[in-house]
């Protein structure tokens, strides 16, 4: 585990060095941004309106109370999804869409020694390679992240009156009464961190595969595996400090 | 010139190469030879810097490419062209694209200028306007000829060749056999072309290394292999019916 952490610092070390041809490296940066951030607002879209549905019939389920007003219900769905849901959620989900197809990308790529041939060319392969990833998530993940927000409260909105849990105006004062901007902070710096943890750990996992295919996919795997513990220890970690 | 001194290296118990020294001189097709295991493809990768030798100097034109560090060995490795196995080529770029990658990375020219390289590159490997395919839609042997092409796109002092017909059939082999023979005189560059296909050797193995289990066993030419005493060179290099018969010929 500690060999593991050192390659994955040395590997770090070496993608932040300073790129060969800018213009390139740019032209790899919009690529993977539309990868990242355009391919997958859909997904995170229905996940969100689905989710915001879901979490305003569960509170209005439990704060079922002549004592509590109903527009309690649009606050603590905002604040679900402003704080918890829409990052967490979202980078559960892209670690598995993203992070193993960065994952199988370069794993195949080293396999098939498209890797050496780089290196042979005199080019910082890690450089090349997965320092548009990082760019491309650190800044598309927080924005998707915004985007989930607010689907998952218009998700709640559509749930609420469809089902009758709650009014549309009663929902609405929720959602904007006592609302913390700070809350908005909390989570775009969650999300920028989920977004490094995602492209950095399926590109580590890529990058030093060995062996043939059946490798490749192990690494998929693991990917998946180790960015889901690491962005809950890392939400847990954030949440203590910024709270 | 390449020449290696002393080259030591193993992975964990598993002692790869024993020391071996040898000089690779330019204009001349180097083949590096030897049965499955015998450290061939080790020393290659030694040699380009893809493996740290444990002991011993790989020096190019004598300059010294092991004592080097990262960033000071890029001077050297603009030099080196390389043809892998496999191709090794870029999958999600056009035959263009991949032979254009290390104009665009190291050269200041212009669009027009690393073109026009392009093409001459690709029509000296007779791929002339397969400029756009992507690699998945080429042949075998297309796909060497590219990894040629962008080999000596960089008008490389040094060709590095693993394995250069490995899958393909014995007229592509040829073909690719007399590309790099070709490619080699009319630039004047040090190739090394590691290989098992006796083919290869009897066509264009002007120097000729042997390795037997990690050591270097024997040196010499292609007319002279045919002729020498070594028993393991004798094994190896008429180990099928045909080579015997072709001996027996001579």
């Amino acid at each position: 585990m500690f060999t593991d952490f050192g390659r994955y610092i040395l590997l770090l070390k070496a993608v932040f060095k300073r790129p060969e041809q800018w213009k390139i490296y740019w032209k790899n940066i919009s690529h993977e941004m539309v990868y990242i951030g355009v391919n997958s607002l859909y997904l995170i879209g229905i996940i969100s309106v689905f989710v915001g549905a879901v979490m305003t019939l569960q509170i209005a389920f439990q704060l079922q109370s002549d004592l509590i007003p109903k527009t309690i219900i649009g606050s603590v769905n905002r604040d679900s999804a402003i704080l918890e849901l829409s990052p967490t959620i979202s980078a559960l989900v892209l670690a598995g869409k993203i992070g193993s197809s960065i994952s199988s990308e370069i794993g195949t790529m080293r396999v098939t020694e498209q890797i050496d041939a780089l290196e042979i060319m005199g080019i910082n392969a890690p450089g090349f390679l997965i320092l548009p990833k990082i760019i491309a998530g650190v800044t598309m993940i927080p924005l998707l992240v915004i985007v989930s927000i607010a689907l998952n409260i218009i998700g709640g909105y559509i749930g609420g009156t469809f089902s009758g849990a709650i009014t549309g105006s009663d929902y609405y004062r929720g959602i904007t009464e006592g609302f913390n901007p700070f809350t908005i902070v909390v989570s775009l710096v969650k999300a920028f961190f989920f977004g490094f943890i995602i492209t950095t750990v399926s590109a580590y996992q890529g990058y030093y595969v060995k062996g043939s295919a059946l490798e490749v996919g192990r690494a998929s795997t693991s990917t998946v595996v180790i960015s889901c513990i690491s962005i809950l220890c890392a939400d847990y970690v954030i949440t203590d400090l910024l709270l | 010139m390449i020449e290696i001194k002393d080259i030591h290296k193993s992975f964990g118990d598993n002692y790869v190469l024993k020391g071996i020294s040898g000089k690779f001189e330019a204009g001349m097709n180097n083949l590096i030879i030897g049965g499955s295991g015998s450290g061939k493809t080790t020393l290659l990768k030694c040699m380009v810097g893809l493996h740290e030798p444990d002991e011993g100097y790989v020096l190019y034109d004598g300059r010294d490419f092991t004592r080097l560090t990262k960033d000071e060995r890029i001077d050297i490795r603009k030099e080196i062209g390389m043809l892998f196995q496999n191709s090794a080529l870029f999958d999600s770029m056009t035959v263009q694209e991949n032979v254009m990658f290390a104009l665009n990375m190291f050269t200041k020219q212009s669009k027009e200028e690393k073109l026009e390289r392009v093409n001459f590159c690709l029509n000296r490997v007779n791929l002339e306007g397969k400029n756009d395919l992507y690699p998945s839609e080429l042949s075998g042997g297309m796909k060497k000829r590219v990894g040629i092409a962008r080999a000596i796109s960089m008008q490389p002092k040094y060709l590095f060749v693993d394995e250069p017909n490995s899958g393909l059939d014995p007229l592509t082999s040829i073909v690719i056999d007399e590309l790099i023979d070709e490619i080699t005189n009319e630039y004047n560059i040090t190739t090394v072309v590691v290989t098992h296909d006796m083919n290869s050797v009897m066509g264009i193995g002007e120097s000729i290394l042997f390795l037997a289990e990690g050591k270097k066993e024997w040196e010499g030419s292609n007319k002279e292999i045919a002729h020498t005493d070594n028993q393991r060179v004798n094994d190896f290099v008429f180990a099928s019916k045909f080579a015997q018969a072709a001996k027996e010929k001579l």
